[in-house]
């Protein structure tokens, strides 16, 4: 037997569903080369913030550096096609195993420690590469990495046309929302969201939670890294700016107007986010003063982010019907 | 018969304080031992010892003869040594199911499963609902633990440490904040339990230790006192002046 899971409205896979296949639409069928460069720069904000949801809002870690993974995958495709490697599958798996190896040093290290030192050190881990890569002068140091030419993926230019990159960034978005329930769901999800709300009773249970949470970190930044990998694609240029700070706070930010725990949340929380700074942007010049003070208003008065609003809105009309 | 844990001289000092002085006792199997005591008496200390919580400052603790004095908490309860708490600690966004599957999660193969949902894992749906049933609560299975009364998430709390199979129990309090017909419910699971599970008690219900208990040690102010049969424990005079002396 089995008990009916306590799904939020909003966390409905035809959502998600929806979205993706509005995304398709809109960069695919329009034909309109900003949208959908503005489309792909959603997903791929998208597919980090998901990943940055798996720490924040199931494993309860605040990671103020997730911005590096995005930094680190996307050096690690630059200097790869900048070396002469060419074909995709390589390069995304070096991408894997250099974000993987990365999170699982930083990840160990930084899981030592709990709530505001955990931000900090994510944070110095962040910056630490930001300074790395300024410094890569071979590759173009502060100024970043421009890329002319991209991968091919056996063989096929399908990484260089712009429909062919738009729907495998959409494929790897869906990807990664699948990956992200299914950890949810499973037993490892389990005991990361229980550690997160009792730890002392998991571990008098029988798990140790560092290890569980370093699992979720370098899952968290493999995926991470994958964006990143995907943001040189599409940019066509790298530099140290991808991973600076301010991109980690994004993520947070994407990720809490999403709403904390959520795949979906995620995902709509990206969208809102390119959505408002570009929307803001074309009407305001100084749109970041506008831009602050609504961040600050949803967080205070809208704490479950844009999917508890959905929630309340579904739940209203199921009540009404 | 070989006790399957043993505390040997435990010492634990906070300071100048010595909240636990060279404890040492042992529970043996199908016995229910109690540990009784004034508020502050380190009952609370030695059972964070025993748990792995807190290490001792010196003295060993044995479970099944292999030494876990510096194990971590996880490993001893990987080892089958179960404890629960004296607040309760069950996870209230998950049902009540969830809390215990999740529990059935140790001993059911590795945790480190990333892609099928748990909830379809029916060797841990299984044990689950087994340990809902035998504390009486799978009728309310489906329900958040957020969402259910005390006395039943005391009673989720000794379900979680059931569906972990363990092969000895700490109990921290377990009657804390139940009523009166919730006490006496809980005491004959208890009495059902120690038959094949032995119980380390820490208690304040007397009515409930002298029930169940086969042994009683009496622990004041860091020190063991006396450690004797429910009887002879209640006759002594030391320990009706050190404690039971309102109750009594």
């Amino acid at each position: 037997m089995s008990t009916p899971p306590l799904q939020r409205p909003s966390e409905h896979p035809t959502i998600a569903w929806t979205l993706f296949a509005a995304l398709a639409a809109g960069g695919l069928i329009t034909g309109d080369a900003y949208l959908a460069s503005l489309l792909t720069k959603a997903m791929i904000l998208a597919l980090a913030a998901i990943s940055l949801d798996l720490l924040i809002g199931r494993a309860g870690l605040v990671s103020f550096g997730h911005a590096a993974f995005l930094g680190l995958g996307a050096y690690t495709a630059g200097i790869a096609i900048e070396e002469g490697v060419e074909e995709t599958l390589t390069i995304l798996a070096l991408t894997v195993a250099v974000s993987a190896g990365f999170a699982a040093i930083t990840g160990a290290i930084a899981l030592r420690t709990a709530g505001v030192y955990f931000i900090m050190i994510t944070l110095a881990f962040g910056q630490m590469l930001f300074f790395a890569a300024s410094a890569l002068s071979q590759y173009g140091g502060d100024d970043g990495l421009t890329l002319w030419s991209t991968s091919t993926l056996l063989g096929t230019g399908v990484m260089q046309s712009d429909g062919g990159l738009f729907l495998v960034i959409l494929a790897m978005l869906a990807l990664g929302w699948l990956v992200a329930g299914r950890l949810a769901a499973s037993r490892f999800g389990r005991v990361l969201a229980a550690a997160k709300e009792a730890e002392v009773r998991v571990e008098t249970l029988g798990f140790d939670p560092f290890a569980y949470r370093l699992a979720a970190y370098v899952i968290a930044g493999v995926i991470a890294g994958v964006a990143g990998f995907l943001l040189a694609h599409e940019a066509e240029f790298v530099s140290p700016a991808t991973m600076a700070w301010q991109r980690s706070g994004d993520l947070i930010i994407i990720v809490l107007i999403g709403g904390m725990g959520t795949r979906n949340g995620a995902l709509i929380g990206a969208l809102a986010f390119v959505g408002l700074e570009e929307g803001l942007a074309r009407v305001l010049d100084e749109w970041r003063l506008v831009f602050g003070p609504l961040l600050i208003l949803l967080v205070l008065f809208a704490r479950g982010g844009l999917s508890s609003a959905i929630d309340a809105g579904l739940r209203r009309r199921e009540a009404a019907a | 018969m070989t006790p399957i844990l043993v505390a040997e001289g435990l010492t634990k000092r906070f300071g100048a304080l010595t909240a636990v002085g060279d404890v040492s006792l042992d529970l043996r199997p199908g016995e229910v031992h109690a540990l009784i005591g004034p508020n502050g008496a380190g009952k609370t200390t030695l059972m964070q010892l025993l748990s792995g919580l807190l290490l001792p400052d010196s003295g060993r603790i044995l479970f099944e003869s292999a030494e876990i004095t510096r194990a971590s908490p996880a490993a001893r309860a990987r080892a089958g040594l179960g404890r629960s708490f004296q607040i309760t600690a069950v996870v209230a966004g998950f049902t009540a199911l969830e809390n215990a599957a999740l529990a059935a999660q140790v001993t059911a193969g590795s945790s480190f499963r990333f892609w099928r949902a748990a909830a379809r894992d029916m060797a841990l749906t299984t044990a689950a609902m087994a340990a809902l049933e035998e504390v009486g609560l799978a009728p309310r299975a489906g329900v958040r633990a957020g969402d259910l009364s005390h006395g039943e998430r005391r009673l989720l709390e000794l379900a979680m440490v059931l569906a972990a199979r363990p092969r000895a129990l700490i109990l921290d309090e377990p009657m804390a904040g139940l009523g009166h017909a919730e006490g006496i419910a809980l005491t004959g699971l208890l009495a059902r339990l120690k038959t094949r599970l032995p119980l380390l008690l820490v208690e304040h219900d007397m009515q409930a230790v002298f029930a169940l208990a086969d042994r009683v040690s009496l622990l004041v102010e860091g020190r063991l006192v006396i450690t004797d049969t429910p009887a002879a424990v209640r006759a002594d005079a030391a320990a009706r002046a050190a404690y039971l002396g309102e109750e009594a």
